[in-house]
């Protein structure tokens, strides 16, 4: 009763969707970090504050913006509707919630350990002819590797949490979009707080896991 | 041998023919996605569970709250029904011509209710009642800010109690904050909407504010004009309106308009 077929349905969800997103800002996250790190450009500082700006606006007006754009009112929403993109109300509503949500987290995590990464390593390497691709995949990421991983698993952290943004965008369709964060608004309004804690120590228990991992790679990091 | 070959062909087309007047089938059932207010969330459950087991069509939910709800059909989502808590979204959207005419109706009310822990002895006759020294403490949702809470103090003022219950009231944060302390025996009284008070096995209602004394609460529910599947839409509007659709509602301690 307690792990009923919807409660295994709305993790495994949560989890997928969760993956993806991460994924998906992976490699975006990785190279923005790497420029933020390593490069100096124009406006540098002003594109670093609006890539954290999500995590410090409330995850509802992110999800206005979010539902703003892909909504059909807006030409971006309209295009993607008719070539049967569904954005508001599907999954891919929820992942894009989830991707935007974390990304601040994946980029300023990333970030901090490729500045760890000592450059007089990748200038030798420099030296001895190697391109700047191959500085950056053989000596660049091996030694911050630790630190990538450690900023996507709080990145799918704080995806598996995301609600705000999630039922502006995706709604809080039961089967469709529904994940554990939304489904335990909806159990506590309802009432079903027995079934609203075991929600809640799924993710509570699955955020531990993640977060203290996090925590263990970016401590082994250091040492390292 | 070519007879039998002949009769294994026959059987894969019929199953083809089969299987295609099946997706015929299924493409004319559609799924009616309608965007209600959480509040709604069990009784529109067991109606749509009634209701696929009669019809032809399918019935999905999103739930939230309704000023989300109204900003998101605003914006273009795909709901074909709106069922909102609040008669201001429902006009919003009205004005904005994102209704499909001739379709809206104001279908619920609640009503406010007095409720006590499930063992208690305290017997409400009237309001005045809450004036008992038994009584030390009333919850209610923040007076200044949550509409219940905002209904409540008005009420009584309208009966001349407010002054006087007011050292008793303690403010919690909404609805739900105030079942909490009931049921754990925190307070010896509180006030909250009638489907509130059925959803916990742990309070029990005391005292139903008169209708015509209470809040105007409406629940609306229209069409979406944008709606690509008006017809299941319609289909599911009637059944809801319908004798079934009531029983449950009032199961639920909603109280049905006409």
């Amino acid at each position: 009763m307690i792990f009923s077929v919807e409660t295994w349905h709305i993790t495994v969800f949560s989890l997928a969707v969760g993956l993806a997103s991460t994924l998906v800002i992976l490699p975006f996250g990785v190279a923005l970090a790497w420029l933020f790190a390593r490069r100096d450009w124009p406006l540098k500082s002003i594109v670093e504050t609006i890539v954290l700006l999500p995590l410090v606006m409330p995850p509802v007006s992110t999800g206005l913006i979010l539902l703003k754009i892909f909504g059909r009112r807006n030409p971006i929403g309209q295009w993607l509707y008719d070539r049967g993109i569904e954005v508001v109300f599907n999954w891919k509503g929820v992942l894009i919630a989830m991707a935007v949500m974390s990304f601040p987290l994946l980029v300023r995590s990333v970030r901090t350990s490729f500045s760890e990464v000592n450059p007089r390593l990748e200038q030798i390497a420099a030296t001895l002819g190697a391109s700047g691709l191959r500085i950056f995949f053989v000596i660049t990421i091996p030694l911050a590797y630790k630190g990538i991983v450690a900023g996507a698993l709080l990145a799918f952290s704080r995806a598996l949490g995301e609600f705000g943004a999630t039922i502006l965008l995706a709604g809080n369709i039961p089967g469709r979009t529904q994940t554990l964060s939304l489904a335990i608004f909806n159990f506590v309004q309802t009432g079903k707080d027995p079934e609203a804690y075991v929600l809640l120590g799924i993710t509570v228990t699955l955020a531990f896991v993640f977060v203290w991992f996090s925590e263990w790679l970016l401590r082994a990091g250091k040492r390292a | 041998m070519t007879i039998s070959k002949f009769a294994r062909m026959a059987f894969s087309w019929l199953t083809v023919i089969l299987f295609m007047l099946s997706a015929e089938v299924s493409a004319r059932a559609d799924e009616v996605l309608v965007s209600a207010a959480a509040s709604l969330t069990d009784v529109l459950r067991d109606i749509g569970k009634a209701y696929q087991l009669k019809s032809k069509h399918k019935l999905a939910l999103t739930l939230g709250p309704s000023n989300f709800l109204a900003r998101q059909i605003d914006e273009g989502a795909p709901a074909d029904i709106f069922f909102s808590a609040d008669l201001a979204q429902m006009d919003l959207l009205e004005k904005n011509g994102r209704l499909e005419p001739g379709t809206r109706k104001n279908l619920l009310s609640n009503q406010l209710v007095v409720i006590v822990p499930a063992n208690s002895k305290l017997s409400v006759a009237s309001p005045k009642d809450l004036m008992k020294p038994e009584v030390k403490k009333i919850a209610l949702a923040d007076p200044a800010a949550v509409p219940v809470g905002v209904y409540t103090s008005k009420y009584l003022a309208d009966e001349g109690l407010w002054d006087k219950l007011k050292p008793k009231i303690v403010p919690v944060l909404d609805v739900r904050a105030t079942l909490a302390s009931v049921e754990s025996g925190n307070v010896e009284a509180g006030f909250v909407y009638k489907t509130d008070a059925a959803i916990s096995q742990k309070v029990k209602t005391v005292f139903e504010v008169p209708l015509e004394k209470g809040p105007k609460i409406t629940y609306p529910l229209a069409i979406v004009k944008e709606s690509k599947k008006k017809e299941a839409a319609r289909d599911f509007m009637n059944y809801v309106l319908g004798p079934a659709g009531k029983t449950a509602f009032k199961k639920y301690g909603f109280v049905v308009l006409d």
